[in-house]
């Protein structure tokens, strides 16, 4: 019992990084660019952002689980599309309603949760195929990984744009802030930088797996 | 003994891409000495940092990246000599060293390597420090200051990652007012004070805030058109479309539009001329493609500089022009030997067949991963029966 208790652990546990690591939605799939370059300009707003679209994703990868044998296949795409419209919609109001200075700095980014294709391409790929436990769990770690990813983007942009990091100063008064980084372009430079270091660190772990499995066949 | 089979040429000069960046860096030696006969030891740290970041950049990608060339081929040297002439000479040392890393990372590394770029690298860096430090990069120190050659300009030691040293301050304890530190076409542009054209050809009247002196960079160009390691039709087709564009302006309404003297001889249209926009990688290799590539440069040039809010417009044109510059290449083919011009017309249109590696770059000699190109692409698969 417990042997089976476990293996399913590490089942969950392997669901929840494929999101978070293999197939981080940023920098693996490389999905959901438009609010990645766009609301990065600080920590604080690419945090937000990560959490409003995690709450989408997990909600909505849910109530398509639930409903997966009920809805049919024809017109499956649009009801996706009902169900995630429905929760931005939540998310939407509530992020007016606790901090209206960060619905504006959002800006039109938060109803464009709608049409993030990771979310509905995990309603598609996933959460339609498997039970709601499994779901939700995969839903989570895609939803960590975007968070991460997007968090990693707006960190170097603020720090390199003002200096600053969720807006406390790093460098004092005499920073020169670059000025590029918080403009769009900025946005593609640090996630081309990301990219590069994240293939950099995939190659060097291959290389080392290698290394091992060579170690492992001469012992 | 092996014997080679390959197609022409079977004879070649021995000039290699090193032996050409080696003459290009040795024409640029001059320049670089006037420029710190102007403005003294800054603009000597500048020259040095932003080279050294350049060659250290290319090193770690070299070292690390698949891309062809190494340090060995000089031609960081020009990126990195070029990008400091581009830069006031008092530019923060730090700003310049992440210009160099940039110009390398972004304009040549990512391509390919040398011989693949599609920008110019230095303009590619120099752009990148426009769009980070805008404030730094306009301005600019005045030249021949007295004591240029035993202290810094302020700005140059900014720690890194910290603003610089107000210049204006600095200009007020030499006694100097504040228009000492703008250049001559943000001068025009901004106050309305036009220099004259034969103090902008030697640069040597005065505290100009000007970069070395035109005449000195076109002398240096000749020699490397007499060389061949330039085409002399890419410089000749930017000066004359700008003059002549600057001329028909100056026509029409002379209190509105400078002469064209001036626009030929201010800011970098020379140094971009004779230096930036013929790197060979980035310019078209057609003899029709050069004149209609440098008429674009030229007129971009005038048309930035009179109509937009910068006052220079050199380094914008030329990346545009590199950017079209395929696009040149295919709408100039030559007609080949043997075929009607008539004819030529008449056919359907090929793709562009001209070979994208010049004889000086060989594949092998690039060393790069490149898909392989199908030579011959009407050549029929099976012999024809007897």
């Amino acid at each position: 019992m417990s042997i089976v208790m476990s293996a399913t652990t590490t089942d969950r546990w392997d669901e929840f990084m494929e999101g978070v690591w293999r197939q981080n939605p940023l920098f693996v799939m490389v999905l959901g660019l438009c609010p990645a370059l766009a609301v990065t300009v600080s920590a604080i707003n690419a945090l937000s952002m990560g959490l409003a679209t995690a709450f989408v994703l997990t909600c909505s990868a849910l109530l398509v689980s639930l409903l997966r044998r009920m809805i049919p296949k024809e017109v499956r795409i649009a009801t996706y599309i009902v169900i995630i419209a429905t929760f931005v919609t939540v998310v939407d109001y509530l992020i007016q309603a606790i901090s209206l200075a960060l619905y504006d700095a959002l800006g039109a980014f938060i109803q464009l949760i709608v049409v993030n294709c990771m979310i509905l391409g995990r309603a598609e790929a996933h959460a339609s195929k498997n039970p709601p436990g499994i779901a939700v769990i995969n839903a989570l770690g895609m939803s960590a990984g975007f968070a991460i990813g997007l968090f990693a983007l707006g960190a170097v942009r603020e720090i390199l744009g003002a200096g600053t990091l969720f807006g406390i100063s790093l460098f004092g008064s005499g920073f020169q802030p670059w000025v590029v980084m918080v403009l769009p372009p900025g946005g593609f430079f640090v996630l081309g930088m990301w990219l590069l270091v994240f293939a950099a660190w995939g190659r060097w772990r291959q290389r080392r797996q290698a290394r091992q499995a060579e170690a492992t066949r001469h012992a | 003994m092996a014997i080679e089979i390959r197609s022409a040429p079977h004879i070649k000069t021995p000039v290699s891409v090193e032996t050409i960046m080696r003459h290009v860096v040795w024409s640029l030696l001059p320049i670089c000495a006037f420029f710190v006969y102007q403005y003294g030891l800054s603009a000597l740290a500048s020259i040095l940092v932003v080279t050294g970041s350049c060659l250290a950049a290319e090193r770690l990608f070299a070292a690390t990246g698949t891309q062809s060339g190494d340090i060995r081929d000089w031609s960081a040297v020009i990126t990195g000599l070029l990008l400091a002439l581009s830069l006031p000479p008092a530019f923060p040392l730090w700003m310049g060293a992440v210009a160099g890393f940039v110009a390398i990372a972004l304009g040549k590394a990512l391509f390919g390597g040398i011989g693949f770029n599609v920008f110019n690298p230095a303009l590619v860096g120099r752009a990148f420090a426009q769009a980070a430090f805008p404030q730094a990069i306009a301005s600019y120190s005045p030249s021949f200051l007295p004591g240029r050659f035993t202290e810094f300009v302020p700005t140059s030691l900014a720690w890194p990652l910290m603003q610089p040293a107000d210049l204006m301050l600095w200009l007020k304890d030499k006694q100097l007012d504040a228009l000492a530190a703008a250049t001559p076409l943000a001068k025009w542009k901004f106050e309305g004070v036009l220099a004259g054209a034969e103090e902008l050809v030697t640069s040597l009247s005065g505290h100009m805030a000007v970069g070395p002196s035109p005449a000195l960079i076109l002398v240096c160009g000749i020699y490397l058109a007499f060389r061949r390691f330039l085409d002399w039709r890419i410089p000749a087709a930017i000066l004359g479309s700008a003059g002549l564009t600057a001329w028909l302006l100056f026509a029409l309404s002379p209190d509105r539009f400078p002469n064209p003297f001036f626009m030929l001889f201010s800011g970098g249209l020379i140094l971009g001329a004779v230096y930036m926009a013929t790197d060979m990688a980035t310019s078209p290799v057609t003899p029709k493609g050069m004149w209609l590539y440098g008429g674009l440069i030229g007129l971009l040039t005038v048309i930035i500089r009179y109509y937009s809010g910068l006052p220079e417009g050199v380094m914008y044109a030329i990346l545009l022009a590199n950017a079209a510059t395929p696009l040149i290449e295919k709408v100039t083919q030559p007609t080949p030997f043997g075929k009607s011009a008539l004819a030529r017309l008449g056919q359907a249109k090929r793709g562009a067949s001209y070979p994208l590696h010049p004889g000086y770059i060989s594949r092998e000699d690039a060393g790069a991963v490149t898909p392989k190109k199908r030579f011959l692409p009407n050549k029929p698969k099976h012999p024809p029966k007897e």
